[in-house]
């Protein structure tokens, strides 16, 4: 038996909860969800979910934070980061990064686009000259298909259109060859095309790196075409797990199928008439043969 | 089938200083009675201007309008603004957040004088739970309710007015996609029940594909092609169609391949 290498990211038992003015809310009640290095996992669910405060938790963005409760293990590339700290703060930006909905607002306004790569790139290599750091943040926007490098390098993001601040977002999060991308609904507040392509662009270029992708989205119709397997969450817990094939084919928890059956298609049929909620979204976790946690014995 | 609006040649141009943009170019279209027409584009695509200038927000720069075949005035008098109403994308920002639920509901019934003063609650309540909410949503303000309830409300308060037409832009952009069916298959079986005339503005053609009759597709200003939705996704005409249509991230098989056969060939990755 060849000895498997341990996933980029294994969340085992996690519980987040906000303690405020009225008391504790727990909104994450002990989620667990592995990514295997160079692969790509999709974490789906509506609005209030659960999903994007995971994908920060994995980034380390809210540990520590006031009134935050966080229980279980994160592990990143090995290193436990479900409490925060010097690690994880050093890793963010080089061997985890990030890329938003909106990419426009998320690039910094005040800053040229070769400043920025500049930012990234030294934090990860402090010695690196000017002249090789615009080297290689041109040959990461040319690999984007950004036909004019220089230009975009001496722009500001707000001079630049959506779509070309989204390749530009792509470029710098993965221009220091990271081992996790995690993407929280890229491009959803882009036009359709340029979703689209982004999507494409995202999925060959972490290809070419290497690089394993969480991808958090409502949109099942994208997670269909980008990931090899899928998480559904549904209001802090999850609920299915399987291949993006096993889900897509023969989905079994009753929210992922009423999920799936919301989607409108483009054969037509009309919309069927679903509930918003059901006592039976909360029934338990469905795991697709094969697709246990890592330790975890699951019949094949 | 009558047209209930006619657009002729309209077209609008917005200056900016030393800029002029053209937003719409020379745009011809007729919107049935009783149908749901999609306005389909992205953005820049003018379809936002156009139901502005349906709406009498803005005047167009050349063409004009027929309503039920007489030319809408640019100054709208009152019958007209109420015959011709709106539901927006967010509909947090469309409702005042110092008034009760009851109150913005109402506030179209008072303005309009369409009911006698003592029965204008109880119509509040009919068209609350016309729209599928508890009554006793009317004492809340709009803050704390979910995107879904907040879009039923903007629907209610459309209906009050009693419209013939409803423009929608965006209605269902902003919600999960189980709340988005829900309020889809209401606003199908409004449309029904009252005879309304929709105007669905939306970037998104799979929607389209589940609730319009018709579609026009808008790019940078200008009409590109229109027809039948059964039409459109048979055998779409133009290529920017096609490319919208491929686009579209699907969940079946039977989808991929049909999304597969009309989209052109190696265009998403210059779409861009």
């Amino acid at each position: 038996m060849t000895a498997v290498p341990p996933p980029v990211l294994a969340i085992r038992d996690l519980r987040l909860a906000f303690r405020g003015a009225g008391g504790e809310s727990e909104v994450l009640h002990g989620i667990s969800l592995h990514v295997n290095a160079g692969e790509k996992v999709a974490l789906v669910g509506e609005s209030g979910s659960g999903k994007s405060v995971t994908a920060r938790l994995a980034m380390g963005l809210l540990q520590g934070g006031r009134g935050v409760r966080v229980s279980g293990s994160i592990l990143f590339t090995g290193i436990e980061i479900a409490g925060g700290g010097p690690e994880i703060a050093r890793l963010r930006g080089t061997r985890v990064t990030m890329i938003f909905q909106d990419p426009t607002s998320a690039l910094n306004p005040t800053f040229t686009i070769r400043d920025q790569f500049r930012r990234v790139l030294r934090s990860h290599n402090a010695d690196l000259g000017a002249r090789e750091a615009d080297a290689i943040a041109e040959a990461g926007l040319a690999d984007t298909q950004i036909d004019n490098p220089r230009r975009v390098l001496d722009s500001y993001a707000f001079q630049l259109s959506g779509g070309m601040n989204q390749r530009v977002m792509i470029a710098m999060a993965l221009v220091s060859r990271p081992a996790l991308l995690i993407a929280d609904e890229p491009g959803t507040a882009l036009d359709v095309t340029v979703q689209a392509a982004t999507l494409k662009l995202m999925h060959d270029l972490t290809e070419k790196t290497g690089t394993a992708v969480l991808l958090i989205s409502h949109n099942l119709g994208v997670v269909r075409e980008f990931s090899d397997r899928v998480y559904v969450i549904y209001r802090g817990s999850m609920v299915e797990h399987g291949t993006t094939g096993q889900l897509f084919r023969d989905p079994r928890h009753p929210y992922t199928r009423a999920l799936l059956s919301a989607v409108p298609r483009i054969i037509g049929g009309g919309l069927p008439r679903i509930p918003e909620r059901s006592p039976e979204f909360a029934s338990p976790l469905v795991v697709h043969p094969g697709c246990g946690e890592p330790g975890e014995r699951r019949a094949a | 089938m009558s047209a209930i609006l006619e657009v002729e040649r309209l077209g609008r141009t917005f200056v900016a200083g030393a800029h002029t943009v053209r937003a719409l170019d020379d745009i011809t279209l007729s919107i049935e009675r009783g149908e749901c027409h999609a306005i389909v584009g992205e953005s820049g695509s003018g379809k936002t201007t156009l139901g502005n200038i349906i709406l009498g927000i803005h005047a167009p720069s050349d063409g004009r309008l027929n309503f039920n075949g007489i030319p809408l005035p640019d100054r709208r008098p009152r019958a007209l603004r109420r015959a011709i109403q709106l539901v927006q994308q967010n509909p947090l920002s469309a409702l005042n957040p110092r008034r009760s639920v009851g109150a913005s509901v109402r506030l179209p019934i008072d303005v309009h004088e369409l009911r006698p003063r003592a029965e204008r609650n109880a119509r509040v309540v009919e068209l609350l739970r016309e729209v599928d909410l508890d009554p006793r949503f009317a004492r809340r303000p709009p803050r704390g309710l979910s995107g879904g309830e907040r879009q039923r409300i903007a629907i209610a308060r459309a209906l009050a007015a009693e419209p013939e037409l409803i423009v929608l832009d965006e209605p269902t952009s902003a919600l999960d996609v189980l709340v988005q069916a829900r309020v889809l298959d209401l606003l199908g079986r409004l449309r029904r029940e009252h005879g309304l005339t929709y105007i669905f503005i939306t970037h998104d053609l799979a929607v389209v594909r589940a609730i319009a009759d018709r579609v026009s597709v808008f790019q940078r200003g200008r009409l590109v092609e229109t027809g039948t939705v059964a039409e459109i996704f048979a055998a779409p005409r133009s290529a920017y169609t096609r490319e919208l249509i491929g686009a579209i991230p699907v969940v079946t098989e039977e989808e991929a391949r049909l999304r597969d056969q009309i989209r052109p060939p190696a265009t998403t990755a210059s779409a861009a």
